[in-house]
């Protein structure tokens, strides 16, 4: 009998993942294609980023993909000088919360932007990104 | 139906590592506590085990821990909301002896961080937030409350000097408070002498005088109905008001970054159901994890208007001879915050307010106090207002 193939993709996301399964492993999928991906209930219309499976607005999980494209707008940062176990190597790094107006996005803010360059309100856009471990992930850049 | 007390209240000393078990430290603050409220182990008709998972061997502790309290064979069982859990488990005693269904219900949260190494620790609160979506960033608890704090800065103008004023009230009470893990004075230039660890960055803009301490501690309350608790006590202290709520775990879902959601919620309900406002707080124990996170209870609760809460520290109104004194125990800043322990910690410094009993750190004559306890950030939100 042949093996069950476990879909496990999303163990590649982020310097260290701590989730292997998830019914949203397409995402993974969209990084590797330059794409960072949110879902959208195809019922009531509900946008979610993260991505999520289940709308927990109309308890549906008739969900379609949509991109998080344009700029969005930095609500807040911090820049960390000491980080948990597994990313000592990625120190230091600024972590950041940017707005799309109708979903905001949580992530890291690009190496090359030192904090002092960076004041609430600036205009950045969501990149994908190989890590230097080979993970995936995705980047603000400067708008 | 009858009113809810207060009528033992105990608390071990705060500290690195606690050289015992689990076990022997929740002894530690349950065996003060039921000195406290003369009774014996049969009295209590149930106990509740409050702490953070993950940071013992021990699967289940509430069974161990009863046990070793002599506990047996009444219900235990275990309940967490991260650092809120024994607020949690308030409410959850309260409601078991608003139902008739026990008499006395005895609370015990306990911590041994010292388990395992501070950056271990560090990664498993930070896997309090999302692990599926923000973790994988690296993310940690002073980093996510120092986005709230640039945020703050940002549209209010409050200053790192601002948040420092918290610590430095802290440490004043800290010193005099002989539970407390952090007994030294804090001066405003500590957190700009770069010889002093103090000023060195933690997660920007915090720094490490922001953060609190991690220590070991257990605390315990015992709550009765209201029958019991004037048979059983001379000073019982009524539980007048809880409130509780929750908020997104990912920051993505959050609309506000100057104030914690749950925190508000939480507040509105607990005032509602004790029927006062928040002129009518006599002294208060906030859940100042960080220093902007006491910034932002002083607004969340009412005792400043969203981006006053500056003008209330530097006009030391939280002190403990001020309209509205907070923390005058030293906090989780200077007193520490064994997760688990803390809100019974808290519960604790304000009952012994109530009660006269509150030694150097007592405020003058107090008749309603509020609890003030945050899990994760932001993620859970716990208020409970007491009464004499």
């Amino acid at each position: 009998m042949a093996k069950k193939e476990v879909d496990d993709r999303f163990k590649r996301f982020g310097t260290v993942s701590f989730t292997a399964i998830t019914k949203t492993n397409d995402f993974i999928d969209y990084l590797e294609k330059g794409k960072v991906m949110g879902t959208k209930c195809k019922d009531c219309g509900a946008l979610y980023f993260p991505p999520r499976s289940d709308c927990s607005k109309c308890l549906d999980s008739n969900m379609e993909w949509f991109e998080v494209s344009g700029t969005g707008k930095l609500l807040s940062f911090s820049e960390l000088k000491y980080g948990p176990v597994g990313f000592e190597d990625d120190l230091p790094y600024i972590i950041a919360l940017l707005d799309y107006g109708n979903h905001k996005v949580f992530g890291r803010i690009s190496k090359d932007i030192p904090f002092e360059d960076l004041s609430i309100g600036m205009e950045f856009k969501t990149q994908t990104t190989t890590l230097p471990n080979g993970q995936l992930g995705y980047v603000f850049e400067k708008a | 139906m009858g009113k809810v007390g207060i009528i033992g209240v105990g608390q071990s000393s705060f500290v690195r590592g606690y050289p015992g078990s689990i076990r022997e430290l929740a002894f530690e603050g349950f065996k003060e506590a039921m000195q406290d409220a003369r009774i014996k182990t049969k009295d209590i008709g149930a106990s509740i085990i409050a702490s953070a998972p993950e940071y013992d061997k021990q699967r289940s502790p509430a069974g161990v821990i009863a046990e070793y309290l002599g506990l047996i064979p009444q219900p235990t069982f275990y309940v967490e909301s991260i650092c809120s859990s024994s607020s949690t488990a308030l409410k959850v005693a309260y409601s078991m002896i608003k139902a008739g269904l026990h008499d006395v219900v005895a609370i015990i949260g306990f911590q041994k961080m010292s388990e395992i190494s501070s950056s271990e620790s560090q990664e498993r609160m930070g896997r309090g937030a999302d692990i599926q979506w923000e973790a994988p960033f690296g993310t940690m608890m002073p980093a996510y409350y120092a986005m709230y704090a640039q945020a703050h800065m940002d549209k209010y103008g409050t200053t790192l000097e601002d948040l420092a004023r918290i610590r430095v009230k802290a440490a004043t009470y800290g010193q005099i408070n002989e539970k407390a893990v952090y007994r030294k004075p804090v001066s405003m230039e500590m957190f700009t002498d770069p010889e002093s660890n103090f000023s060195a960055p933690v997660a920007k803009p915090l720094r490490v005088g922001d953060c609190c301490a991690n220590a070991d501690g257990s605390s315990c309350i015992i709550l009765a109905n209201e029958e019991k608790a004037k048979a059983m006590s001379k000073k019982p202290v009524w539980v007048l008001g809880i409130g509780a709520a929750s908020e997104t775990v990912n920051m993505a879902g959050r609309d506000l970054l100057t104030g914690l959601r749950a925190g508000i919620e939480a507040g509105k309900q607990a005032y509602a159901m004790a029927g006062v406002t928040p002129k009518d707080i006599d002294v208060a124990e906030v859940h100042d994890c960080f220093t902007i996170a006491e910034m932002m209870a002083y607004e969340n609760l009412g005792f400043a208007q969203p981006g006053e809460g500056k003008d209330l520290i530097a006009s030391k109104e939280t002190y403990k001879e001020g309209s509205i004194p907070v923390n005058v125990d030293g906090g989780l800043l200077s007193k520490g915050h064994p997760i688990g322990a803390t809100g019974g910690s808290q519960i604790r410094t304000i009952v012994l307010q109530l009660r006269d009993e509150a030694g150097e750190m007592q405020v003058k004559d107090p008749e309603i106090g509020l609890v003030h306890n945050i899990g994760g950030v932001g993620l859970y939100g716990n208020v409970t207002i007491l009464g004499r």
